[in-house]
């Protein structure tokens, strides 16, 4: 009965969610504040049902009720609780549910705390945001039904794909959908502001804590899905230019350019076309990412085979809100007043740069990630694009970015001056230049470019952290004055120090476990010994084994180092019950400095296995990164001047257009 | 400057990057795409020693060697045709017999397939696309009809 509720406030929330989209819009056009009103009740209407559909979901999961045909296809009765819960977007259409969950949450949570924000805008970016929900929640109800029945009710279900059945993976999908998803706001801020046809720095303030949530969490979405990849698929790679992949990376791209200029727009109400045009093209990635992985057009490693019906149909709701929101754009972006003059050497200028970058970026991931459609469209000749072209594009893209990036922040507004930036990192590029000499004297095997691409690495955190001591007068005032100036740093001001660092020790950690990872294919019998980057592994045999829902064969590893012993792995293959699939588990020794992997292979004819090992330096630079980049959106989000619906001193009121 | 003359001045910049990307493109492009065969383009077609490009089809039952240390040989085959691959390493945990793979590498002068990376799929009902696709093509039938829940896919390669 619960499953059956569910469909119920499914289709509810697609009739409130019309309300949504009708009601609003019309009061703001004819200017009548109670029809506007009804936007705000909508919109926490349609969550809350969008909610009760997913709780009765997510009921079914648990309790495995097996007459839903879904949960039958993706659970089984002995899966640990938290893998019940997680299959519930562990699938297509469970999935596609939580991602209107958190779109209708967004839209609630500007109707709760949008009271700052003008009434009309207000209507209409509810109206805009419940025009999303209306066309997904059309396209669930129609092609993707998550609560359909079956009868009669089998006793087991068919269980959830292995290698889903993990923690990162369990949480990587509401993060990166709340990131997708996230950018709607700013696509329903532009759209809305382009049917006012004003546009000025408040939008700016408004819009970009929202996109900042977006892409807090996008960014930590990633990371997951790339630490999953890395020590699930058991070889020993962390990011595989994989088209899945990039639909994630593109809006990420876009969003951290979105991100930047929104900054421009804030202070110095430039940027204002461009900053529109950026944030209707990144919620456009975000769809076209839904409809790359959810089509199932791609080949991909993490290709999900679904129905070609979806496909067209999340085609058809791209074309309409990419297309509909370009040629909303076309129409009304000449209306738009131009903004403040900056000279080219400037803080505008250097972000103006970052925007040319990433989007470009951005734009050669879009052609390597379609070329292989377009081209079997065209000529049937199947292709794959593969990393090798990512490698040759955006790395170069971004070694301007990050060499400019440490610039940027020393840069005044308006007019810059590039000496004394350039005098104040001094010290960052004379560590830089020592840390690239140094690896050029002891990394010697390794690509050319791998020291440069380290020193790039230290320039931008060296450059990060230089940025703070500047501001805190280090080295001019004594001790207790910095450590006083410190602490009355704007949050802002630490949360875009934490986030580049961020993006430093990330580049860090690429260009060495990229340059420098050493790997072994061994075979191996029990009591033999090998050895990689310093670590001596002693294979001491396989024992036989039982988990909760699989059963296992692990390899039992003794690693030593300089004689004393480090640490023993576990590397295993193991064969789940339900369904019955085998999966490889990696033994990973942790350790700041690099990762020893080791994967367990097929049994030899001799009674050897084969065995492969890795070792990864500074891998975990990659994640750390990614992490001080969230925490760096998130004081930069708590900062008081950027809080939600904070008012603002020393600002001009502000305009609220009547029509 | 004035505000025409700075305004060019990023017209151009930004054209300068979009040119160089451009050119990027163009050029990894030339050289870093890799073509998806069958077995049987193969003997309409043939691909000259030493490229590199994607083999995929099934794995021929009973084709499996494995021979010294860790060298495996096996048959891929779309029914028509058929090509022998050597592979070194370690194989994905569902690589079996008659289910579809997809191999990496170039052929050898004696007409195998020396394969360095080997994709194989993912659960009992996903077959990677593109194999899928060009068996359908050849008239082959997959035995394989049931509703596809999320699967990943997995490779191994060295």
């Amino acid at each position: 009965m619960s499953v059956e509720i569910g469909h119920f406030a499914l289709v509810l929330a697609l009739l409130v969610s019309l309300a949504q989209m009708v009601v609003p819009a019309w009061g703001a056009h004819v200017g009548d504040e109670r029809l506007m009103a009804v936007g705000r009740s909508a919109a926490i209407g349609t969550f809350v049902l969008v909610l009760i559909a997913f709780v009765m979901l997510a009921d079914a999961y648990v309790r495995s009720d097996f007459s839903v045909l879904n949960v039958w296809a993706n659970s089984h009765s002995a899966k640990p609780l938290i893998y019940r819960l997680s299959g519930v977007w562990g699938n297509h259409e469970g999935s596609m549910v939580l991602w209107v969950l958190i779109l209708t949450l967004f839209g609630a949570a500007v109707a709760l705390f949008g009271g700052y924000l003008p009434s009309t805008l207000k209507a209409r970016v509810l109206a805009v945001q419940a025009s999303i929900s209306f066309a997904f929640l059309i396209f669930i109800l129609l092609t993707s039904n998550p609560f359909e029945r079956l009868v009669p009710a089998p006793l087991e279900g068919r269980g959830l794909n292995p290698i889903l059945q993990d923690p990162a993976l369990a949480f990587h999908p509401p993060f990166l959908y709340a990131g997708y998803v996230g950018f709607s706001m700013a696509f329903s801020f532009a759209i809305a502001a382009l049917i006012e046809g004003r546009i000025d720095a408040a939008w700016a303030r408004w819009v970009r804590p929202w996109t900042l949530a977006a892409w807090m969490c996008l960014t930590l979405g990633i990371a997951m899905g790339s630490w999953w990849a890395y020590y699930e698929l058991g070889w020993g790679g962390w990011w595989f230019w994989d088209p899945v992949e990039n639909a994630s990376f593109m809006p990420w791209l876009a969003g951290t350019a979105l991100l930047h200029s929104a900054v421009v727009m804030e202070k110095r109400e430039a940027l204002k076309v461009w900053t529109i045009l950026l944030a209707i093209l990144t919620f456009s990635l975000s769809l076209m990412g839904t409809f790359l992985v959810r089509s199932g057009v791609l080949s991909s490693v993490h290709a999900f085979a679904v129905d070609p019906k979806r496909g067209i149909f999340i085609l058809a709701i791209m074309t309409i809100f990419t297309g509909g929101g370009l040629a909303l754009f076309a129409a009304r972006a000449t209306e738009l007043k131009q903004g403040g003059l900056f000279s080219p050497i400037s803080r505008e200028g250097a972000l103006v740069l970052n925007n040319v970058l990433l989007a470009t970026a951005a734009g050669t991931v879009l052609i390597g990630t379609l070329y292989p459609l377009a081209l079997e469209a065209v000529t049937g000749d199947k292709i794959s694009v593969g990393p090798p072209y990512f490698n040759l594009t955006f790395g170069p893209l971004m070694v301007p970015l990050l060499l400019a990036l440490p610039f940027g922040s020393f840069l005044g507004w308006k007019r810059g001056d590039l000496r004394a930036a350039a005098e104040r990192l001094l010290t960052a590029a004379g560590i830089a230049l020592v840390v690239a000499v140094l690896a050029f004297a002891f990394m010697s095997p390794g690509p050319w470019a791998a020291p440069l691409g380290l020193a790039l690495g230290i320039w931008v955190l060296a450059g990060a952290i230089s940025e703070v001591l500047f501001r805190a007068r280090f080295g001019q005032a004594g001790l207790p004055e910095v450590a006083r100036r410190l602490s009355n740093l704007p949050r802002s001001a630490w949360g875009t120090t934490i986030a580049h660092a961020g993006v430093g020790l990330m580049v860090i950690g690429i260009v060495a476990t990229s340059a420098w990872q050493s790997e072994r294919i061994v075979a191996m019998k029990p009591g033999e010994k090998t050895l990689i980057a310093g670590y001596m592994l002693e294979f001491r045999g396989i024992e036989s084994g039982r988990g909760p829902n699989y059963s296992e064969d692990r390899g039992r590893f003794i690693v030593t180092r300089d004689g004393r012993r480090t640490t023993e792995l576990y590397p295993a293959k193991r064969l789940y019950d339900a369904p019955r699939q085998p999966t490889t588990e990696a033994g990973i020794h942790v350790a700041l400095w690099g990762d020893l992997y080791v994967v367990l292979g097929d049994a030899q004819k001799d009674g050897a296995f084969a065995v492969r090992l890795y070792f990864n330096p500074l891998v975990r630079f990659i994640w750390i990164g990614a992490v001080l980049m969230f925490i760096g959106g998130a004081l930069s989000l708590s900062d008081r001047r950027l809080r939600v619906g904070a008012p603002r001193k020393s600002r001009k009121p502000m305009v609220v257009p009547a029509e | 400057m004035t505000r025409k003359q700075r305004r060019l001045a990023f017209i151009l910049s930004g054209l300068l990057v979009i040119g160089v990307a451009v050119g990027l493109v163009l050029f990894a492009l030339s050289g870093s795409i890799t073509y998806f065969k069958t077995p049987s383009d193969l003997a309409d077609n043939p691909v000259p020693a030493g490229q590199r490009f994607r083999l995929g089809g099934l794995v021929a039952e009973g084709s499996v060697k494995r021979g010294e240390s860790l060298d495996v040989e096996f048959r891929v085959t779309d029914t028509i045709g058929t090509v022998p691959v050597v592979y070194r390493g370690v194989l994905p945990d569902l690589f079996r017999e008659g289910q579809g793979v997809v191999a990496e590498g170039r052929l050898d002068e004696q007409g195998r397939f020396r394969a360095d990376s080997v994709l194989a799929k993912h659960d009992e009902t996903y077959m990677p696309p593109e194999v899928a696709k060009a068996l359908e093509a050849k008239g082959v039938k997959l035995g394989h009809g049931a509703r596809h829940p999320g699967t990943t896919s997995e490779q191994a390669s060295q």
